[in-house]
């Protein structure tokens, strides 16, 4: 039987169209193995007829929608047949048990038919050959020892529920997680020091906002972290036991300064925190590299990553997010969306490399328009250069530490006579020694940002609510106002029916996705 | 010779003793104090994150073959090597190209030997399967002839081979079923090995134990991967391996094997039925350009027959670093004297796909940062590749080594007078017409 060529090879890169052109012989049809082997020794005059039943059968197998080929009859109206040795009729069985095993869910006794007869005609079996074929396949065969491996067709094996394993899947998430654990340890940092966190807080209504999602982002801090939580206006119970139940080493610090309502004056007065923090941190001498994390800013885990690169100070780069707050957003020229340069703000590097410069936040366009007291709906900017895009190796503020560069100032020299400290390149003598970390800069591993609530907002102490609120709306009732009549009405039924407050709620959902829809459709009609 | 080989076989030993230690302190979990660790052992062991490989023959894979076997090299006339080359010049990217650097490699080796009364290997360089139809599949029909035919001009010019019959020659023959010069099974079961090859050694990609097609004494080499292409797509090796398994390449054959069941024994359209919903298994029939990159990302490879058990799929594993998942029921996989292919890879017989989600994840973690240490050994990546120019303990030295190996040649080489071996009209009529 000719099939067309198909070195195995070729086979897993090629398109089947390459494939069957390719080949110079030509490809069977939709026909497969035995009934060519078998049509090899008719009669010419039946090989008609034969002919003629096989274009019966593909017309019925087009109906059907499985292989109805000559050799089912075979099947149907000789199985007493079948014991009899003679090759065809075992290619016969092969075919027809594949034929269902394809089609379900297989079935091990299948196979197990397969083989046995197999083995009951001449070893080793070929569905292709014909007689001559065999015999010189078992003669050049019978001097080694059988392999059980067959060549001919399988039944492809399908196991009764072929989808994951919940259990399984958790085991494979486990085990590629030690992996990149081994990776790291063998390709990563080699001795990864301890990361410094300096944080400025004080208790107000985004407070728990902030330090939440500053929290998730320390735990998966895969080096060791202390967490320096500096509070103005002193500590507070409700910080305490939000920072207590992160779960990392935390140092929180007081600061007998309140934070003012201006946002100058904030500046200032987290400044003035910092180095307070970075005070704490040369008295007990601790070790590491400090990270000055912003409480509202938002940081990626490769920040932690090029940080321990450090060697005395780096710079990173950050992304100024200073969005508007305000409903109508001030509509930019052409000129102006082209000069508008990145909200970026960072070390700039030369062609090899070196510091060159810095990159800072243009700040024009939106000169008149900067929120100046906290909560209020307009864009607050940073100031020059911010704290947190730089990072300090703690030796640099030891009286002694080998090493330590002449470029680095002693720490009382600074912020003594109350003067701004608006950045840590204060520190230095010579501030082209910063090292700029991130690919030179040209990543920007985390975001700046300052969102906050009003003044003065109200919210519960420790976000704990006591004591209980007092009732709005009875339970009976949903606390939306109604819309339409038939949509209450609707409303009305199905709450009737159930009294689960889950299900209420999903029909609130649903609800709530009508009622977008609706809107959606309304504006629709407006344009 | 022997006696520093045995210093580097003590020096082994200690840095086995050195990793199995680390590895062992490197299973505790506090980060801090392996780190340590670590920092104070990295003096010490040259490679702590990969481990020595010695096979069933020893620690051979580093083994340098200058200075222990000699091979001659055959004149043959161009027709069969450079002209088929030169009409054909895909023959050089094709996955069978081995036979051709094998031969380039060896005309300016340093065990070649230009007087072939002290060489010890007679290399015969016929390129069979460089006859390619033009969408690059090479064509098997007239490689018989080829070889004959090759065979008969070396028996003609020069009194080595009726020496011995062939005992002494070797011959590279990297086609899917390697001298039965077939591309489908039975055909090539039917052909059996050219019988004018039967006292050769035959160095072969296609190793099935209990097949006609593989002769006893046979040397398995990897197949042909372009390493310039493999090379150029390395990612850094901190990239976390975030696919669990990865396998890219046709589960059906609908153009061969309309009705599945034949192609691959079924095994791949198992694979498929049964993983294709798994989240864990990232397979599919696409061609991405960042199939090399995607590799470096996964933990386990899969690697199953096709019409033919080998593919390069097991080089591609091996030179980036995942663990290749071998299912072909008795394969023979390359240079298995030298490589203990069974704690690199992690074999499944094709009974067992349906179960493979159990089997992958039910092994247990130190296994598998064995087998990754053991595959980051840089031997066993070069083992596996055809580099131009040839470099150091790459498969053309693997090659040699296992040649020198096989020597002194027993006694039964050298054939007595009178005493004859091979049938020159054996096998198909169609064979033995002239090439």
């Amino acid at each position: 039987m000719m099939k067309s060529l198909l070195p195995q090879s070729q086979l897993r890169r090629a398109a089947a169209a390459g494939r069957s052109s390719g080949g110079g012989a030509a490809s069977g049809g939709a026909d497969g193995a035995g009934s060519d082997g078998g049509a090899g020794g008719r009669a010419p005059a039946a090989s008609t007829f034969w002919f003629l039943l096989h274009a019966l059968c593909c017309l019925v197998s087009l109906f059907l929608g499985f292989r109805f080929s000559r050799l089912l009859f075979f099947l149907l109206f000789s199985t007493s047949e079948l014991y009899s040795t003679s090759s065809s009729s075992s290619a016969v069985l092969r075919a027809t048990t594949t034929t269902t095993t394809t089609t379900t869910t297989t079935t091990t006794t299948t196979n197990t038919f397969t083989l046995s007869f197999a083995a009951t005609s001449n070893p080793p079996p070929s569905t292709l050959a014909n007689h001559t074929a065999l015999d010189s396949a078992a003669a050049g065969t019978s001097g080694h020892t059988q392999s059980h491996v067959v060549v001919g067709r399988h039944g492809i094996r399908i196991r009764p529920w072929p989808h994951p394993d919940p259990v399984e899947v958790m085991r494979a998430h486990r085990i590629m997680e030690r992996v990149q654990e081994e990776q790291r340890r063998w390709y990563g940092v080699k001795e990864p020091r301890q990361v410094l966190v300096v944080t400025p807080t004080y208790s107000r209504a985004f407070q728990a906002l902030h330090l939440t999602g500053l929290l998730h982002s320390l735990r998966n801090v895969p080096y060791p972290l202390t967490w320096i939580v500096v509070e103005a206006g002193g500590t507070t119970n409700a910080t305490a036991s939000l920072l207590a139940r992160s779960g990392l080493t935390i140092v929180h610090i007081p600061f007998p300064d309140r934070m003012p309502h201006d946002w100058a004056d904030r500046h200032a007065t987290e400044n003035r925190m910092r180095l307070h923090s970075l005070r704490v941190i040369r008295e007990r001498k601790m070790d590491g590299v400090i990270v000055f994390a912003d409480d509202s800013n938002v940081h990626s885990m490769e920040l932690f990553d090029e940080v321990q690169k450090v060697q005395w100070m780096g710079a990173v780069s950050v992304g100024i997010l200073a969005h508007t707050g305000a409903a109508d957003q001030p509509r930019l020229s052409e000129e102006d969306k082209q000069n508008m340069p990145l909200p970026v703000q960072g070390p700039a590097c030369n062609s090899s490399g070196q510091l060159a410069g810095w990159h800072t936040f243009n700040s024009l366009p939106f000169t008149g328009k900067t929120a100046t007291v906290v909560g209020e709906a307009a864009p607050v900017l940073p100031r020059g250069l911010e704290w947190a895009g730089f990072v300090l190796n703690s030796r640099m503020l030891w009286k002694e530490a080998e090493g330590k560069p002449d470029w680095v100032k002693d720490l009382d020299a600074v912020g003594e006579n109350g003067e701004e400290v608006e950045n840590p390149l204060i520190l230095l003598n010579d501030p082209s020694s910063v090292e700029p970390l991130g690919n030179c800069g040209k990543k920007v591993l985390l975001w700046w940002l300052r969102v906050e609530a009003r003044a003065d907002s109200k919210f519960p102490q420790g976000w704990v609510i006591e004591p209980p609120l007092e009732v709005v709306v009875p339970a009976k009732r949903t606390p939306w106002p109604e819309t339409t009549a038939e949509h209450s009405s609707e409303l009305l039924n199905t709450k009737q029916d159930q009294e689960d407050r889950r299900l209420s709620r999903t029909n609130r959902s649903s609800r709530s996705r009508s009622t977008t829809k609706r809107k959606g459709g309304v504006q629709g009609q407006e344009n | 010779m022997m006696g520093s080989r045995a210093g580097w076989r003590r020096r082994a030993a200690v840095l086995l003793l050195v990793a199995v230690s680390l590895s062992a302190v490197l299973a505790t979990p506090a980060a801090a104090a392996s780190a340590a660790a670590d920092s104070g052992e990295a003096g010490r062991a040259a490679e702590q994150h990969s481990e020595r490989i010695s096979g069933s023959a020893g620690d051979v894979l580093e083994d340098n073959p200058v200075g222990r076997l000699k091979v001659f090299i055959y004149d043959l006339p161009r027709k069969y090597n450079k002209k088929m080359v030169t009409n054909d010049p895909r023959c050089l990217n094709h996955m069978f190209a081995a036979e051709i650097f094998m031969h380039r490699f060896l005309l300016s080796s340093a065990v070649r030997t230009l007087n072939p009364k002290e060489a010890d290997w007679f290399y015969t360089p016929v390129y069979t399967t460089c006859d390619l139809t033009p969408a690059g599949l090479p064509l098997p029909f007239k490689s018989p002839r080829v070889m004959r035919s090759a065979i008969q001009y070396i028996s003609n010019k020069w009194p080595f081979w009726n020496r011995t019959d062939g005992a002494d020659h070797f011959f590279v023959v990297p086609h899917d079923f390697g001298a039965c010069f077939h591309y489908q099974e039975e055909k090539a079961i039917e052909r059996g090995i050219l019988p004018l090859l039967r006292r050769a050694t035959l160095v072969q990609t296609f190793g099935q134990e209990n097949h006609v097609c593989l002769k006893e004494g046979s040397i398995i080499i990897p197949p042909y991967a372009p390493p310039q292409k493999m090379q150029a797509h390395f990612i850094p090796p901190d990239t976390p391996r975030s696919i669990f398994v990865y396998f890219r390449g046709l589960f059906y054959d609908t153009g061969n094997d309309p009705e599945g069941g034949y192609y691959a024994r079924g095994a791949r359209a198992s694979l498929w039925e049964n993983f294709k919903n798994n989240p864990l298994f990232d397979i599919s029939t696409d061609h991405p350009p960042t199939y090399y990159e995607d590799m470096q990302r996964a933990v386990f490879c899969l690697c199953p027959l096709g019409w033919a058990p080998w593919s390069p799929r097991l080089v591609e594993a091996v030179v980036f670093g995942c663990i290749p998942v071998i299912i072909a029921d008795d394969i023979v996989l390359p240079f298995a004297d030298a490589i203990p292919w069974e704690e690199i890879g992690v074999f499944v017989e094709e009974k067992d796909v349906p179960k493979l989600d159990t089997i992958l994840t039910s092994m247990s973690i130190e296994d598998i940062l064995r087998k990754q240490r053991l595959l980051a050994n840089p031997s066993m990546k070069q083992a596996m590749l055809f580099p131009q120019p040839a470099q150091p303990r790459d498969t053309f030295h693997q090659i040699l080594n296992g040649l020198a190996r096989k020597l002194p040649h027993p006694e039964g080489v050298y054939l007595q007078p009178g005493e004859k071996h091979l049938n020159w009209t054996a096998g198909p009529v169609g064979d033995l017409k002239a090439w």
